[in-house]
């Protein structure tokens, strides 16, 4: 387990590396200047040459990247094009919205599908089970943005039961405010990610269910409640848990659309507007570290996957099987 | 066919292509054509009303299954080429190399597609070329992470070691072992990721930044009709509907193929 | 409990194909009958019939009585006393019957604290009693171990200390040594042997091979797609065979092992 941990976490520093030099040289080599965005319409060569020399942009590659470096271990991603505040800061204050979203979300989606899964499995060839599974399949097919949409018109717009969109000024200042503008946006994502969530839960609970050691279980007495508690959920758990990572980096994708339809000020927001603005140090900023939350997430989840399944132990690190 | 599922995926696909066949030589109205009232409800002048500034909903409608598909279509095909010749490539490939592909594929299945896709557009601006270009690109990885993984089994099959060894050349090993034996997982992903892309790139119309009008998708409709959703549900439904069935069409598809393809596996999706 | 029949237990499929028909058996406590025939014969399905475990999409009808209580049909709640105290399978393949996610010994224990109420130390103690007595050279080890890091022989052995801690009036062995090699296999026979001796339990033991049946067995039941072709004292069938397919079964059985004649006496 040591020597993998070891082998894994090279690899993690390694992916991190190549993913920022990656998203470094493609947001440089794409076409579009970033010095546009500090300049108006009909700047002179003169001004855009200056304002060039104020971003570093004409500087070469190398060295910038070796100053984005040097600054990135200081935690400073540059400053706003826009709005001249620090990135860091800026995306400091909207990690309150997109954490708890994603988290909460996630968690829902969990909590919905692990046991759907577990109920369709269990009722094949039902007319319960065949509606399960029809929903689910609906699931995978709808755009997240449009459950929003349609979840705002019927519990905001007509109900009015739950505001339409925003966050409160004084952020988690105020809990019970905040917690209420953030249900229905949870809501819309968890539904959405319960849906693929539950087919690989179902797919997982099936293997346990056919499997020869829930059979040994039962026929030695164990009611079939009794097995699926013991063997059941960490046989699911372990196919499923690096599913999981994939999944997690998909809610968060999630988040980034539906925080639009809620006009919440969160990092997906920030982003879709900081890509309409061309801020190339606010995207960069936050692709930069929702890539390497994703990186560690899987890291994570490699790892637990490893701790639930002992046999993964003794075969080498790496990902090539 | 021996697959319920793959019947009435062929149906509702077939669907949307006859609309987007049929929109390419007529539309009701202009796509530009604002002479309608706003927000007129469903009659005999509009079948189902106009949106905020007047345009047919359902020349839109038609339109933007044109938009989808020939998306979801272009992105496929890109990304299903790139992902099976880098799958290919890394199945081949001596040791080291196939290792260093198979992190970077790692790496970037790590990275959400729809980011991706919105760094080439926010570089290129959105139109057609360059929404099918960011879908397909990142794509790639998807395809090419199972591809990779079934060529290696292929390889790994004893008659085609042997094959191997006698100096049949590595065309011939693909085209006589290796594409015979992955083409229905292959088909099965690909059909998966038709549906992906078409949600993909409605997404990223939500957010402003696919293709502008007059190549208007749905999702961009819908970003539209967000704002007047309570004088005109219909413009909310409507597009999010033909969305929903076009991607169901396709996973219904992904499964009739699997289903045909290993009757073992029927009963699972 | 001293009696397990089965009545014309028979098992369709869905679509209505009978996979097994009108089988019918008596197995007293300590008596032991042993249940042949090739693969697809019927016999596992005759034993999953029997714990009421068959796989979805099958259905059994007749009728299977434990000292005259049906249970074939009954409900949940009184199979689940059924099995393991009542009736306990050893499974065919070891290294599958054993949860790979688990550790030996708390498998082991699981039986153990259902039917005997152990809990703590005390199930730890009887954990490696039982693993002792199944012969298993340091049950401190295996207990430890994942059932992959363990041999398939060991496995085996693993599994007979599960069903054998429910401390069963009957135990069924659906081919336990089919996936073992010669000597080991002879090893886990003259075990089973002794342990259903010594502790009086009636046995069904199931196998596609003539020469290991006979040696472990009283009575043999002759299986052929589906159906009992074949029933009697295991001296009487090998010597007069009265079907043809027992009779192809012996006389592969004696090419095979040679064993046959030795046994004979």
């Amino acid at each position: 387990m040591a020597a993998y941990l070891v082998r894994r976490a090279l690899l993690l520093a390694l992916s991190l590396a190549v993913s920022s030099v990656a998203l470094f040289v493609l947001l440089r080599v794409l076409p579009g200047d970033p010095a546009n965005a500090l300049l108006d319409v009909g700047a002179t060569a003169r001004q855009a040459a200056a304002a060039r020399h104020e971003l570093g942009t004409d500087l070469p590659l190398s060295q910038q990247f070796g100053g984005w470096l040097r600054d990135l271990a200081r935690l400073d991603l540059g400053r706003s094009l826009v709005s001249s505040l620090p990135v860091t800061s800026e995306i400091a204050g909207r990690l309150g919205v997109t954490v708890p979203l994603t988290v909460l979300a996630f968690l829902l989606a969990a909590l919905i599908a692990v046991p759907t899964g577990f109920l369709i499995a269990l009722r094949r060839g039902t007319w319960y089970g065949t509606l399960l599974a029809g929903v689910s399949q609906l699931g995978l097919a709808v755009p997240v943005f449009w459950v929003g949409m349609l979840l705002v018109t019927v519990f905001a717009l007509r109900l009015r039961w739950l505001p339409a969109g925003g966050f409160p000024a004084e952020d988690w200042a105020a809990p019970a405010a905040a917690l209420t503008s953030l249900l229905l946006p949870v809501v819309t994502i968890a539904l959405v990610m319960a849906a693929s969530l539950t087919r690989y839960v179902h797919s997982a609970a099936l293997d346990v269910l056919d499997s020869d050691y829930l059979r040994t279980a039962r026929a030695l007495g164990a009611p079939l409640r009794a097995a699926l508690w013991r063997h059941g959920l960490r046989g699911v758990a372990a196919p499923v848990v690096p599913i999981l990572a994939i999944e997690l980096a998909s809610t968060f994708l999630g988040a980034v659309v539906v925080e639009n339809v809620f006009a919440l000020p969160g990092l997906g927001s920030m982003l879709v507007r900081a890509f309409a603005q061309h801020d190339y140090p606010v995207i960069q900023g936050v692709l930069t570290l929702s890539t390497a939350t994703v990186l560690t997430i899987g890291f994570v989840a490699d790892t637990a996957q490893r701790l639930i399944d002992p046999r993964l132990r003794r075969t080498a690190a790496g990902t090539s099987a | 066919m021996r697959s319920r599922a793959l019947v009435a995926g062929c149906v509702l696909l077939g669907g949307v292509v006859a609309i987007a066949l049929v929109s390419a030589l007529w539309t009701p109205y202009d796509p530009g054509d604002t002479s309608g009232g706003r927000l007129e409800p469903p009659g005999p002048e509009h079948w189902l009303g106009t949106d905020r500034l007047g345009r047919d909903l359902l020349t839109q409608l038609m339109i933007g299954a044109r938009v989808a598909l020939s998306i979801g279509a272009g992105a496929v095909a890109l990304g299903g080429a790139l992902g099976l010749l880098a799958g290919l490539a890394a199945g081949f490939a001596v040791r080291w190399l196939d290792d260093v592909m198979a992190v970077a594929l790692d790496v970037l299945i790590a990275f959400p597609t729809l980011l991706l896709a919105m760094l080439v557009i926010a570089a290129r601006r959105g139109s057609l070329l360059s929404a099918v270009t960011a879908i397909g690109l990142a794509m790639t990885a998807v395809v090419a992470r199972p591809a990779r993984q079934q060529v290696k089994r292929v390889l790994a099959q004893d008659y085609v070691t042997a094959a191997r060894t006698s100096g049949t050349s590595w065309p011939g090993i693909v085209a006589g072992h290796v594409l015979p034996n992955i083409w229905p997982a292959l088909a099965v992903n690909l059909a998966l990721q038709l549906g992906r892309a078409v949600l993909a790139e409605a997404g990223l119309s939500y957010l402003g930044l696919g293709p502008p009008p007059p190549n208007a998708s749905w999702g961009h409709m819908l970003r539209e009709a967000q704002t007047t959703v309570l004088v005109a549900p219909g413009d909310v439904v409507a597009p999010g509907l033909l969305l929903v069935l076009l991607v169901i069409g396709a996973n219904l598809v992904a499964d009739g193929v699997r289903e045909v393809a290993d009757p073992l596996l029927r009963g699972r999706w | 409990m001293r009696l397990l029949e089965a009545e014309n237990l028979t098992v369709r499929t869905a679509d209505g194909r009978e996979l097994l028909q009108d089988v019918s058996f008596r197995l007293a406590r300590g008596d032991r009958l042993g249940l042949i025939g090739e693969s697809g014969a019927g016999k596992s399905l005759t034993v999953l019939a029997v714990v009421g475990l068959l796989p979805a999409g099958m259905a059994a009808s007749g009728r299977v009585l434990l000292d005259g209580e049906p249970i074939l049909g009954a409900p949940e709640r009184v199979l689940n006393t059924v099995r393991g105290r009542g009736i306990a399978v050893v499974f065919q393949d070891p290294l599958a019957a054993l949860d790979p996610l688990m550790r030996v010994g708390a498998q082991v224990a699981e039986p153990l604290r259902r039917h005997r109420g152990l809990r703590g130390a005390a199930a730890r103690r009887a954990v490696l009693e039982a693993l002792a007595e199944v012969r298993l050279s340091d049950p401190d080890r295996i207990a430890r171990s994942y059932p992959h890091e363990i041999s398939g022989g060991q496995r085996q052995r693993v599994a007979m200390a599960m069903a054998l801690a429910c401390e069963p009036a009957f135990l069924i062995a659906d081919e336990p040594t089919a996936a073992l090699d010669g000597t080991v296999q002879a090893e886990m026979l003259a075990l089973l042997d002794r342990l259903v001796t010594a502790r009086g339990m009636g046995l069904l033991f199931v196998g596609h091979d003539l020469a290991v049946v006979a040696r472990i067995s009283h009575r043999i039941l002759v299986l052929e797609g589906g159906r009992a072709v074949e029933e009697g004292e295991v001296g009487d069938v090998l010597r007069a065979p009265s079907h043809p397919h027992t009779r192809d079964l012996v006389s592969a059985a004696r090419r095979l092992h040679g064993a046959l004649e030795r046994m004979l006496p």
